[in-house]
């Protein structure tokens, strides 16, 4: 166990724990978080994406040791129920869900890749999203979402 | 030993309750449960404990708080269908008060009526015609407009009640609220079967795409799901599952993990291994360190000889129709065809795995499950701990995506018995390959059809026959050795009982697995159930023992008979060259599964002609239009669905363009919460046709993750998918979130082979078996 100081959503945390803990342990765990998820601990379905310094991550194969001076973002650190992220908005718009279980990673995913690629394409972005698992199928309100967003924010 | 998560405590505030007041407040609900009848549902795979008791105390499922707002309690849980905010508009709309006044609690032993299990698409049936929380619903009005009417003194036709209050027509002014007619009191009366139900004609809450009332909580990270679970004091638990199916303990070497940090327990009680630690990573690593020796296990049947195999296993028979003349049928008939289908088993694999959370102390336990099945699930998990059932309370708390019976069930009972083994509160989160390699998969099947069809070109004898395999299932109130879980702790699945043959039908055709084909009369005695007008058939099951768990998936059973069904209808459609819309038309007497089809026609903009398309090429990528409908389990729901694709003829691939698809499930409670389940329903049925199988070897099962169970992503090329919704106000409500799944391997198959002339007959329609198809095609 180790005494280790992360930022997440903005905030300086510190955590007690062994240093290899996959982060996403430590988010959903220790700090709480519900955003991130426990899909398959494997790195294959997206589901606890996190975004850290920019980049989407998979939360779920992360050493917590190999984040410890990223900025680190969940779907809490977007936007509130009372005032979502645009992102946020655009899936609450299209009533993009079924169980909502991999909300979370779809979002991350889909922001990290737009925001580095403004003005992608639709087909751009279901190939972002070619390594994300939605089993209820929500792939066509999800893929509306995300476009709506793409468009306001490169607007 | 009400325990209330923090999201619940918060609910309740919202609502106006104090946690004491509230209970205080439901006591009569409590009671009521406590003493209901338990139903024994031992038998059946499919139906077990399907719609509970319910409740015939109105208090049971209304009650009004001073402020006027409602909150309803119901046995119908949310999982992802829309339900939640459906019933929530059920309720505003019969009491007359905005969507944002009511408050509903679904799901929980100690607060909710008995409503057994929340699947089969039963909710809409069971809650939104005239019983249980509809029912409900309408008699509080009614009640309340009574008691209005001494308060205003005024006849209670000239009362209505509106904007949470009673008033009199002719004379607003003249209005008395809910809150002081009945606020904080009980209404103590009697559900009463006579009570008014609103006329879909006249809705103004139901009937409109009301949004999902969970969904900005979902948006934004704040929704807790059981995983999110968090009670004090609770403690991490890993499970260690068998190598193989049959495996048994041999020995546990504790020394193995002795030391290894947060360790609390290690547990073994008969098959059942898990441990227990202060974080879950810890855990997680102590259940894979530790050494545990198992006996071999039971060897496997190869894969590749499935479908032969269980045709020659011991089997259950069972013959659903038999007019008794089909054998003489098929021998005089001016031509014979037959085909064999085969459907493999499939999984949940629900996205996130199985989780659940119990605190189990000395005479009571809590347990936050998303099984769909909260009663049933307390009994069980009641009979496992040695307490009573009315000792346990099982909270329903939602999971991922289930579909069925995932690893909900079997979760529960482990975290139950590690938190009864180390008397603090224990969550416990599968591994994704102890989900994929223990859960109840969709049956197995084969499937013979065969059709005799006289000169002019019409069926006149249609049999079917067909082997399933299947073990376990629900647990329903008394079989915890349906699941994994059950069995490991030495408690058996339901006994299996080879009967062959099968003794003749004597109750009429109760279609709901569609054994039967729409297009058969369906006569037994003087009795005709079926939806078309075939009226020599026969229909002929056997279900043999599955070395696997086996359960509800989406459209259990019905999946995999319409896909044998409606591709063999389109092969003798093909055969007599007729159009596959009009030959389907031509052979059904079912108004409502012809108006699916016909207006599934109409938006696909069908052109009548035979299949295959004329001609195809038979090089390169061509394309082609298939149908397929059904009347989902006999009478709750009609649909038909148009598919194009187009099949790249060198790799075997197929892409879906298009799919059009017609729904008549009754009143229509929220449009767009049946266009979001028509959405999924048939792009997951598209996964499953296109990719899933389970696989197995001589020892255990293969399919353990996202590489080995392959299934569409969200990046893949979906298709067009439109949808049109059938409103029938004048009929009863039907569900609608099984329905579009079921037709989806038809459809495509069947535009498969009008494109190419090839026919697919075993799902999934890899590139491999949709190229061996093309290079055999006559």
């Amino acid at each position: 166990m180790a005494t280790l100081t992360l930022k997440v959503n903005g905030r300086a945390r510190i955590v007690d724990v062994d240093p290899a803990t996959p982060l996403l342990f430590v988010l959903s765990d220790d700090l709480e978080l519900r955003g991130p998820k426990f899909g398959c601990g494997l790195g294959q379905c997206g589901s606890c994406t996190v975004i850290s310094n920019g980049q989407a991550v998979r939360s779920c194969i992360t050493p917590v040791s190999a984040v410890l001076s990223a900025e680190i973002t969940t779907l809490e650190g977007l936007g509130t129920p009372d005032k979502p992220h645009p992102i946020q908005q655009a899936f609450i718009d299209e009533q993009a869900a079924q169980c909502g279980f991999c909300l979370s990673g779809v979002m991350l995913t889909a922001k990290a890749f737009l925001d580095k690629n403004p003005r992608a394409t639709d087909e751009q972005i279901q190939q972002a999203l070619s390594g994300v698992l939605c089993r209820c199928f929500g792939n066509v309100r999800m893929l509306k979402a995300i476009s709506r967003y793409a468009k306001g924010a490169s607007a | 030993m009400t325990r209330l998560t923090s999201d619940a405590r918060r609910a309740l505030a919202r609502a106006g309750f104090s946690r004491r007041s509230f209970l205080k407040g439901s006591g009569a609900v409590i009671v009521t449960f406590a003493s209901a009848s338990v139903l024994d549902h031992t038998s059946g795979v499919f139906a077990q404990g399907f719609n509970g008791t319910g409740s015939p105390q109105l208090d049971s499922w209304i009650a009004i708080a001073a402020d006027g707002t409602v909150t309803a309690y119901t046995g119908k849980c949310e999982f992802g269908q829309g339900l939640y905010t459906a019933q929530m508009q059920l309720v505003a709309e019969e009491l007359g008060v905005p969507l944002n006044r009511v408050h509903l609690i679904q799901c929980d032993t100690s607060m909710t009526p008995d409503q057994g299990t929340t699947s089969g698409q039963q909710s809409h049936p069971t809650n939104f015609n005239r019983s249980n929380l509809a029912l409900a619903a309408a008699t509080a009005r009614e009640t309340l407009i009574r008691l209005a009417a001494t308060q205003l003194n005024a006849p209670t036709r000239d009362l209505v009640a509106r904007d949470s209050a009673v008033s009199v027509k002719a004379t607003p002014s003249r209005r008395v609220s809910y809150g002081a007619l009945i606020g904080g009191k009980k209404f103590d009366v009697q559900l009463n079967p006579k009570a008014t139900r609103i006329h879909p004609r006249d809705w103004t809450v139901l009937g409109t795409p009301a949004p999902r009332v969970d969904m900005r909580a979902m948006a934004t990270g704040e929704f807790e799901f059981v995983h999110n679970v968090r009670v004090p004091g609770m403690l991490h638990g890993r499970v260690v599952r068998p190598p193989s199916p049959g495996a048994t303990v041999m020995s546990v070497d504790e020394s193995s993990v002795r030391g290894m940090p947060g360790l609390v327990k290690v547990v073994v009680k008969n098959n059942f291994i898990g441990v227990v630690a202060a974080k879950p990573w810890q855990a997680a690593q102590i259940a894979e360190k530790l050494r545990v020796t198992w006996t071999p296990g039971s060897r496997l049947s190869p894969q590749r000889d499935v479908y032969e195999q269980i045709r020659k296993e011991p089997s259950t028979d069972t013959l659903l129709v038999d007019s008794g003349d089909v054998d003489t049928m098929l021998a005089s008939a001016a031509t014979v065809l037959r085909a064999t289908y085969h459907h493999p088993y499939q999984m949940h694999g629900s996205i996130g795995t199985s989780c659940a959370v119990a605190d189990v102390q000395a005479e009571t336990a809590t347990v936050w499950s998303a099984t769909q099945s909260v009663f049933p699930t307390r009994n069980t998990t009641a009979a496992i701990l040695g307490l009573k059932p009315e000792q346990v309370r099982v909270i329903y708390t939602r999971g991922a995506g289930c579909y069925g019976i995932n690893g909900a069930d079997t979760v529960s009972y482990d975290a139950a018995v590690l938190s009864q083994a180390v008397g603090k509160p224990v969550r416990v989160q599968l591994s994704r390959k102890d989900e994929m390699a223990w859960e109840n998969y969709g049956n197995l099947f084969a499937i013979d059809q065969r059709a005799a069809i006289d000169a002019s070109g019409s069926i006149v004898a249609w049999d079917y026959e067909a082997w399933s395999a299947a073990k376990g299932g629900r647990p329903g109130y008394n079989t915890p050795g349906n699941v994994v879980t059950g069995t490991l702790l030495g408690l058996n699945p339901a006994p299996f009982n080879p009967r062959t043959p099968a003794p003749a039908p004597t109750q009429p055709l109760n279609n709901n697995s569609n054994t039967a084909p729409s297009y058969i009369a369906g006569r037994v005695q003087d009795s005709r159930n079926g939806a078309g007008i075939v009226r020599s058939e026969r229909v002929l099951s056997h279900r043999v023992r599955s070395p696997f768990f086996t359960g509800p998936l989406r459209a259990p059973e019905r999946l995999q008979n319409t896909f044998a069904h409606e591709c063999f209808m389109d092969e003798v459609a093909a055969h007599v060259k007729a159009d596959p819309v009009e030959y389907r038309l031509r052979h059904l007497n079912h108004p409502r599964l012809k108006g699916a089809i016909q207006a599934a026609a109409k938006a696909a903009n069908w052109q009548a002609r035979p299949s295959p398309k004329p001609a195809p090429s038979t090089a390169g990528t061509v394309s082609g239009r298939g149908i397929a409908c059904v009347c989902y389990e006999g009478d709750n729901g009609y649909v038909a669905m148009a598919a194009d694709v187009d099949v790249n003829q060198s790799t075997g691939e197929i892409h879906v363009t298009r799919l059009v698809v017609a729904q008549d499930c009754g009143p229509i409670s929220n449009p767009d919460g049946v266009r979001n389940q028509i959405q999924g329903g048939a792009l997951q049925g598209m996964s499953r046709a296109l990719g899933e199988t389970v696989t197995w070897d001589e020892e255990k099962i293969t399919s353990v993750d996202w590489r080995t169970y392959r299934s569409l992503p969200l990046g893949f090329a979906i298709p067009r998918i439109e949808t049109v919704l059938i409103n029938q106000p004048d009929e009863e409500a039907c569900g609608s979130g099984e329905t579009a799944i079921t037709v989806v391997a038809a459809a495509i198959g069947n535009a498969i082979f009008d494109a190419t002339g090839a026919r697919l007959r075993e799902v999934p329609f890899t590139p491999e078996r949709v190229k061996a198809a093309i290079n055999s095609r006559s």
